[in-house]
């Protein structure tokens, strides 16, 4: 691990807390452009640990229809990496959560890697999530670049993962393993099933060095409880863009919505 | 005519599946298994020769092959220069996807998959899809934008009626470009028993590799036949239409590597390169990463795909297969732009002249001929790669 990472916000955290980590994906500028910090603000005072930010992508293959949606919308209101940062920029003189970027790789490389590295850095991202880059190839080109801005790379493993590319992955990752709870796009999945649970069980078994969090099918109290029974907590999206769809913005909403899932 | 599917040019992909500066696996997680389960098998699999004689004996008997290469004199005449067409349209279900179907059905099963899931956008692939799961037995899922599925309706008969589900594609554009991210959706939900037949030379890596080797039993197939045509296998250029660009990745598979062969490809301009409703991918494009390749791609200033259009469901793509967009990088191919209306009008002109309506995919590379500055003496092979039945609905608007 590297000095930069050492100061970084999400292996900090998990430095501190092991056990129940929530983390809440929203997409920047949904429902309207300019509720990004609107959306980050509600979910730090409402005491999530990690805040997940998905930079929209016309193309999100990884995500199902409520993700998309979410997406085009946002697309549709004028959002981009321009105007992502411009809205991040300032935010960590109030905002003190880890925040992780979450997007596919095509807007990454029309920004520029280190162009968007330094950026995150700027603006106090601690990670990124971009789930087509695969990391054979982040290794051989971009993960020098990451490091010397300080910013993690989270790796996704999925039942079908195997267990020497999990070791592999772990080996490679800093911060945590993106543990997918099935075989699924994101809300796509309803509740936690034995086949997943055995999975969950088999990946505890194999002690990994980095932290997990599982994602992909938890969207209420009961699915957080259980992924948080084999993982260092959970990740929630869909259900959330959903709340923030149907009950607004506002930080009332949003504690509400992260009460339940908490419980 | 058994032979090999072996490369013979410098325009082999890599290891990594990259043509110069395109191609690769950008793929998630989620599809990691699937797709190196398929990169450590494919090589494999068609190089054994009990799969060679399967797929060689199906193109025989069951496609129609070899298709022929058909000398059409009167066109020739009217352009100025000795053209002959490749006749793909001829193959079993009317165009030269079934080649490729074919090819992949088979490694699918020698991989134990149970299920087929596609993409389509003219309906040819899902057509040709749906006829070889009707062959083998396996269950057939095809993704289609809806919009398609409006404009390609005797496609979509044909392919419930062959067994298969179609299943409309309601995001996005609704086309091509959103059939393919469901079914890669698809694919992502049902990793273990399910194959992904893609129907173009794109995709991450080995699917440009797979689809193109496939498809070059069209090459091949040129080289023997124009040889005793004309006493040469080299033609002076191979002319066909690219979308993603399966049927030019055949037609130029055993020419990427003569020189002498000028390398065409016919791009849909739609209502015009600048008009905003275009699929000119390289007149308009740039470097991006889309359905898992590095490629050329249209897109905005901040990467975001820009929805293609054209008048032809199959060409209406934003992006290339990664070996085209090395053709076109490196200078070794030419890419010309056609509009709907030049298309249209090449259609008819060849149904009338030959008694040949072409699918108006094909219809692009035929207009292309008249903007290549030919000689007389040049000799051209035409790649027709489909039939037109499917896009009479549309060519009657304009009779």
């Amino acid at each position: 691990m590297t000095q930069e990472l050492t100061q970084n916000r999400i292996i900090e955290l998990f430095t501190q807390k092991s056990e129940r980590l929530l983390n809440v994906y929203f997409t920047a500028g949904f429902p309207e452009l300019a509720d990004t910090i609107t959306v980050l603000r509600g979910l730090q005072e409402a005491g999530v640990d990690i805040v997940e930010i998905g930079m929209p992508y016309s193309d999100p293959v990884a995500d199902g229809e409520t993700i998309q949606q979410s997406n085009g919308k946002a697309l549709h209101n004028g959002m981009s990496l321009k105007t992502l940062f411009a809205q991040l920029a300032g935010c960590r003189s109030e905002i003190t959560v880890p925040i992780l970027l979450m997007g596919y790789i095509n807007p990454v490389l029309q920004f520029g890697v280190e162009n968007f590295c330094q950026k995150c850095q700027e603006v106090g991202v601690d990670g990124v999530i971009l789930p087509d880059l695969p990391l054979d190839l982040f290794l051989t080109e971009y993960a020098p670049t990451f490091r010397e801005y300080g910013i993690l790379n989270v790796n996704l493993i999925t039942p079908q993962t195997s267990e020497s590319r999990i070791r592999h992955i772990d080996a490679e990752s800093d911060g945590f393993i993106y543990m997918v709870s099935s075989a699924s796009i994101t809300g796509s999945v309803k509740g936690v099933t034995g086949p997943m649970k055995a999975y969950f069980e088999r990946i505890q078994a194999m002690n990994l060095r980095n932290p997990r969090l599982i994602g992909f099918g938890i969207n209420n109290h009961e699915t957080f409880d259980t992924a948080s029974q084999y993982a260092n907590g959970a990740i929630v999206g869909s259900a959330f863009i959903r709340h923030l769809e149907e009950k607004g913005t506002s930080a009332e909403s949003i504690r509400a919505f992260v009460q339940t899932i908490r419980a | 005519m058994q032979t090999t599917l072996e490369p013979t040019t410098s325009f082999e992909v890599t290891e990594k599946g990259f043509y110069g500066h395109f191609g690769g696996a950008f793929i998630p997680e989620m599809l990691y298994p699937n797709v190196e389960e398929l990169r450590q098998n494919y090589l494999q699999i068609i190089a054994d020769p009990a799969f060679q004689a399967e797929f060689w004996q199906l193109l025989e008997d069951y496609v129609g092959r070899p298709t022929p290469l058909f000398l059409a004199k009167r066109l020739s005449e009217k352009i100025g220069a000795t053209i002959y067409l490749k006749r793909e349209d001829l193959c079993h279900t009317g165009a030269h996807k079934v080649n490729n179907t074919i090819g992949q059905m088979l490694v699918a099963q020698r991989l134990g998959k149970k299920r087929i899931v596609a993409e389509t956008g003219a309906g040819q692939h899902g057509v040709a899809t749906a006829t070889v799961c009707a062959l083998m037995g396996l269950e057939c899922i095809v993704y289609m934008g809806s919009i398609d599925m409006e404009r390609q309706k005797p496609n979509v008969d044909r392919m419930r009626m062959l067994g298969a589900t179609v299943i409309p594609a309601t995001s996005g554009s609704q086309t091509l470009k959103d059939a393919t991210n469901e079914a890669m959706r698809h694919w992502i939900n049902n990793p273990v028993d399910t194959h992904y037949i893609i129907g173009s030379v794109v995709g991450p890596h080995p699917y440009p590799d797979m689809v193109a080797r496939f498809q070059s039993v069209i090459s091949q197939e040129i080289k023997k036949q124009l040889l005793v045509k004309t006493g040469s296998e080299n033609p002076d250029y191979v002319v066909a239409c690219v979308g993603g660009g399966s049927n030019a990745a055949g037609a130029f598979f055993h020419y990427l590597n003569e020189p002498s062969v000028r390398l065409v490809a016919a791009e849909a301009a739609g209502q015009g390169v600048t008009s905003g409703h275009s699929a000119a991918t390289t007149a308009l494009g740039k470097p991006g990463v889309l359905h898992g390749s590095r490629t050329i791609l249209m897109q905005t200033e901040d990467g975001q795909v820009i929805e293609p259009y054209s008048i032809s469901a199959g060409l209406d793509y934003p992006g290339i297969g990664p070996l085209h967009a090395h053709l076109f990088d490196s200078g070794r191919g030419d890419f010309y732009a056609i509009t709907d209306d030049e298309a249209l009008q090449a259609g008819f002109e060849l149904s009338k002249l030959e008694g040949i309506i072409p699918a108006l995919e094909s219809a692009h590379a035929l207009a292309a001929l008249s903007k290549m500055g030919l000689k007389q003496t040049d000799v051209v092979v035409v790649c027709l790669s489909g039939r037109g039945d499917k896009d009479l609905s549309t060519y009657s608007k304009y009779l």
